[in-house]
């Protein structure tokens, strides 16, 4: 098949199809790329730069740039890992990410980045922002404390759901996720059967009566890291 | 040859990150083999006799005596720990952090509920602790030199990082034992 081509990771050979990024091809062949804001399913959007690689020693989001036969890419550096660790902390101390009494601890990907890479503490000074909550809605709240503007609320409403009931507003550290509405979500169209309310990566954007069901050992991180199941090759079946 | 010592304290915190010190169970006797405690609530002395190993600290800094201790800790300790959520990020208390403090004192004083205080007056007693403007993690107030996470850490990720820092060995937690919550 002429669609298919090679490149490396890491010195290692991975193939990929045409029109693939390098985030799916790498996922298709059991190699992963630390990501936060990327959603299979949702168009990737490149906001969190978490997977970030150099591609033949350029600095590019894995998810946005598309694979190319024969170029070089790394992934396992410690600079790039550097940079990334110094991501995840930023978003600890710029949020309000009470872990412990959290619905989404366990489960969360941010959290699951920290611990995958070894971090005990952020390395920044916390910033204790003020921002809101919205518990309006009889089935979804929202927590901004937690949000980490990763967008894929927004996506998933408008491309998936096609309700458009989020978007942000404001800019740098007054930028929300802000809803379609007069005042609150209770007023916008939101189910919680919208794919919207599945898609959050940490605890913002959550179904309410579903939290803490899961016990403490069994949670989707406990005992292994994220990108686990892409590294011994089962996500790759999909 | 004297045994090495190990202080402990709580300051903004529950208690809750040394009782899951004491869930260590049986191997605190082990542990006493290895160390001796010096000031800390486990054996309640109070002022700090020696030069200690290894410093543990519970809870963040919410009060002026919660500084004061947390100085005295790291002036006595070679190496000092922030144990738990609220050492390292304030945890519960911060919760407070983005409530002014009158609105705080207010409501838990005057406002609240349950309140009762018929003087209406917030306790402002010399003796009281001035509280803070707000909660400060153990490591934006003196040098922290590892940091266990959880709420409370686990049982074992203590006692591995204790006999790891005790025994001269790198502190190599593994996975399931960092957690923050
Ligand atoms: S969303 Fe994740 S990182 Fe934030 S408080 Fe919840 S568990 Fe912690
Ligand atoms: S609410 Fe959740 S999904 Fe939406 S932008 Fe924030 S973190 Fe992302």
């Amino acid at each position: 098949m002429s669609d298919t081509f090679t490149f490396t990771i890491d010195g290692v050979e991975v193939t990929a199809t045409k029109g693939q990024t390098i985030i799916e091809a790498a996922d298709q062949s059991g190699v992963y790329i630390p990501r936060l804001c990327y959603c299979e399913g949702l168009k990737p959007y490149g906001g969190c730069r978490i997977c970030t690689v150099l591609i033949n020693g350029r600095p590019q989001a894995a998810c946005t740039q598309p694979a190319a036969p024969g170029i070089e890419v790394t992934n396992e550096s410690a600079e790039l890992n550097k940079h990334r660790r110094a991501l995840i902390d930023m978003h600890f101390v710029e949020g309000n990410h009470f872990c412990m009494f959290c619905e989404k601890s366990g489960d969360c990907e941010l959290q699951a980045l920290a611990y995958r890479f070894g971090i005990t503490a952020p390395q920044y000074p916390y910033m204790f922002p003020k921002r809101d909550i919205d518990a309006t809605h009889p089935d979804i709240f929202i927590d901004r404390n937690r949000c980490v503007m990763c967008g894929r609320c927004v996506q998933a409403s408008r491309d998936v759901d096609g309700k458009n009931v989020f978007q942000f507003v404001g800019r740098g550290s007054d930028k929300r996720v802000a809803v379609n509405s007069e005042a609150n979500l209770a007023d916008t169209d939101m189910a919680a059967s919208d794919k919207a309310a599945e898609v959050c990566p940490v605890g913002a954007l959550l179904r309410k009566r579903v939290g803490f069901a899961k016990p403490i050992g069994k949670r989707d991180y406990d005992n292994t890291p994220i990108g686990s199941d892409i590294e011994s090759g089962k996500s790759a079946a999909q | 040859m004297s045994k090495p010592k190990v202080a402990t304290t709580s300051l903004a915190g529950c208690f809750g990150c040394h009782m899951s010190l004491l869930d260590i169970d049986d191997r605190i006797l082990k542990l006493i083999e290895l160390v001796d405690f010096d000031k800390s609530p486990i054996n309640d002395i109070k002022k700090f006799t020696g030069r200690c190993a290894v410093g543990l600290v519970e809870g963040g800094c919410a009060n002026e005596h919660n500084v004061h201790v947390l100085q005295d800790f790291r002036r006595n300790c070679e190496i000092l720990i922030s144990v738990g959520d609220c050492a390292i990020m304030g945890g519960i208390p911060a919760v407070r952090n983005g409530i002014p403090l009158k609105e705080c004192l207010d409501e838990a004083y005057i406002n609240g509920p349950t309140v009762y205080n018929p003087s209406g007056q917030i306790p402002n007693d010399p003796e009281l602790p001035l509280i803070l403007d707000r909660v400060y993690p153990c490591h934006e107030v003196v040098k922290i030199d590892y940091h266990l996470p959880g709420c409370p850490p686990p049982a074992d990720m203590l006692w591995e990082a204790l006999v790891a820092l005790l025994t001269d060995k790198p502190l190599d937690l593994p996975y399931e034992l960092i957690k923050y919550d």
